[in-house]
């Protein structure tokens, strides 16, 4: 890799009170690259995803040592509604706000105290676009977000998470509601967001991860076992639990 | 029919008529009141002050003494049990402080209102040296509201559900913000339903405001927040059994007033929570 990684951890160890969830995890992810990361449940896949926008705190018996860096800056040092307005995230299942499909994407940009009507809905329109969900919306900006279908909510999600013009997206298993159709939408979306962001996959779908991601990382019981090009983790896999998984033995 | 529908039928009976048995007395009780209340309601009654000792004359300052009571007692309790439930709820770390004061708002709200009243008269009339007052009537009606408003309120804020605060916090919005954006607009609903209930008992209540603010008998309005009051509850009780010959109709057409009274505040309630609901768009 020849330019400075975006995310860096550095002997990443995560507890959920004394139980360790993650050991020793050290990732480099370079700009506009789209990681995925595959693995069984309770393999601390979320938990990672969690730990780099500090959500895990949100939990109280939560603790953590070792580094993440962002842009080589320590993230201890960024305060969290700064580094969560960098780091977005999309989580499993679609989960929008009881207000309107505008007020959904707008309330990131007002928290972050952007009140001028026309930015506003620039900025919402601009974010409805790069998430494929403008045509589909745009003249229904008014209604309830959640009269949307599962893939539209997903695909506003992102929406969402973009109008506040973040660095890195993070997706939890963001296709696991649903059908083959949207989710297909949502890969689409993620692929144009490449130019402009770095994107880390949480995925049960190994396929989605061989489709979607240029890198892929197997986490297994807490521990990072392998990373690598996607195409030579899938055919050649270096450890003998990633070839298991991937070929379905177990997980 | 078979078995289990027979069953299923028998048991929708019993729930129908325990319903019946709750609601009907209720009607009653309203029925009786307005029978024997409604005729002795007019403009004089409801706009003059009482004379000849209670016997003619209206209940105006009554009125006016408990809807101020009311609003005081609101004023009070509204904000500070609000804001108590929010740091409940949102703020405090789950540990034995929180839970020793979770335990006695609870138990708070299972003492007897003549207690409250006796702790106003002590801590607001003699000790702040309030007299007896408004304020000092607003204040124990306020304390005795606040386990029932912080209460409702925590439940209102607990059945907001947590992905709001988690879609908030994600898009980088500062607790604050979330609390007041995400999470309080959808617990008004519920808060209010609390806040009302307990107003409604506030303004029916003689105990805490017997030694703390009722007037036996001041036919005008106060002057001050440090002024006594008539007040509907402690009236009727006055002249239901403390002043001889006063016609019954009297009474039961002052006890009408004072449920109406608590109805148009329920009405109020209403009508805000219709309100707040349309803003949750589902």
């Amino acid at each position: 890799m020849v330019s400075e990684p975006v995310i860096k951890t550095v002997h990443l160890d995560c507890f959920f009170g004394a139980h360790q969830v993650l050991r020793n995890i050290n990732l480099e992810i370079p700009a506009n690259e789209i990681l995925g990361i595959i693995g069984p449940a309770n393999s601390g896949k979320t938990t990672f995803l969690r730990a780099l926008n500090r959500l895990n705190y949100l939990h109280r018996t939560y603790s953590q040592s070792g580094e993440i860096l962002l842009d080589g800056r320590d993230i201890r040092q960024i305060s969290d509604n700064l580094l969560r307005k960098k780091i977005g995230i999309i989580f499993a299942l679609p989960q929008v706000l009881p207000v309107s499909i505008l007020d959904n994407v707008a309330y990131g940009p007002k928290v972050h105290g952007v009140t001028n009507k026309e930015t506003l809905a620039r900025t919402v329109e601009e974010a409805l676009k790069r998430a494929y969900l403008w045509e589909e919306v745009k003249d229904r900006l008014q209604e309830p977000a959640v009269r949307l279908s599962g893939g539209q909510q997903q695909r506003l999600c992102i929406a969402r998470t973009l109008a506040v013009g973040p660095q890195v997206i993070l997706y939890d298993e963001p296709c696991s509601g649903l059908d083959p159709i949207s989710t297909a939408k949502v890969e689409d979306a993620m692929q144009q967001l490449k130019a402009d962001y770095t994107q880390i996959l949480v995925t049960n779908n190994t396929k989605q991860a061989s489709r979607v991601s240029e890198r892929c990382a197997f986490f297994l019981m807490g521990e990072l076992v392998e990373i690598g090009p996607t195409h030579d983790l899938f055919t050649y896999p270096q450890d003998k639990r990633t070839d298991d998984y991937i070929t379905g033995r177990f997980g | 029919m078979n078995g289990a529908k027979l069953r299923q039928q028998i048991a929708f009976s019993v729930l129908g008529a325990i319903t019946l048995l709750i609601v009907v007395p209720i009607i009653l009780v309203i029925l009786y009141i307005i029978i024997n209340g409604a005729g002795s309601i007019t403009w004089q009654f409801l706009t003059q002050a009482p004379r000849n000792g209670m016997k003619a004359g209206g209940i105006f300052p009554a009125i006016v003494g408990t809807i101020l009571l009311v609003v005081g007692t609101m004023l009070f309790a509204l904000p500070l049990g609000v804001l108590s439930a929010i740091y409940l709820v949102e703020y405090a770390r789950d540990d034995l402080f929180t839970r020793m004061i979770k335990l006695s708002v609870v138990n708070l709200s299972g003492i007897p209102s003549i207690v409250y009243g006796l702790f106003g008269f002590t801590a607001f009339v003699l000790l702040l040296h309030f007299g007896t007052s408004l304020l000092a009537g607003s204040l124990t009606l306020g304390i005795m509201s606040l386990p029932v408003i912080i209460t409702a309120s925590k439940e209102a804020l607990e059945s907001v559900p947590l992905t709001y605060r988690e879609i908030s916090l994600s898009l980088g919005a500062t607790k604050w913000q979330t609390i007041r954006y995400c999470v309080l607009p959808y617990a008004i609903p519920g808060i209010l339903t609390g806040t009302v209930l307990s107003l409604s008992r506030a303004a029916g209540e003689t105990a805490p405001i017997l030694f703390t603010v009722a007037a036996f008998y001041l036919p005008r309005l106060p002057h001050s927040a440090f002024d006594q009051v008539m007040a509907l509850p402690y009236h009727l009780y006055v002249i239901a059994t403390q002043v001889p010959n006063i016609p019954l109709s009297i009474s039961f057409a002052t006890a009408l007033v004072l449920i109406a009274l608590v109805f148009l505040m329920n009405l109020v309630s209403i009508i805000l929570r219709a309100h707040y609901r349309k803003k949750r768009l589902w």
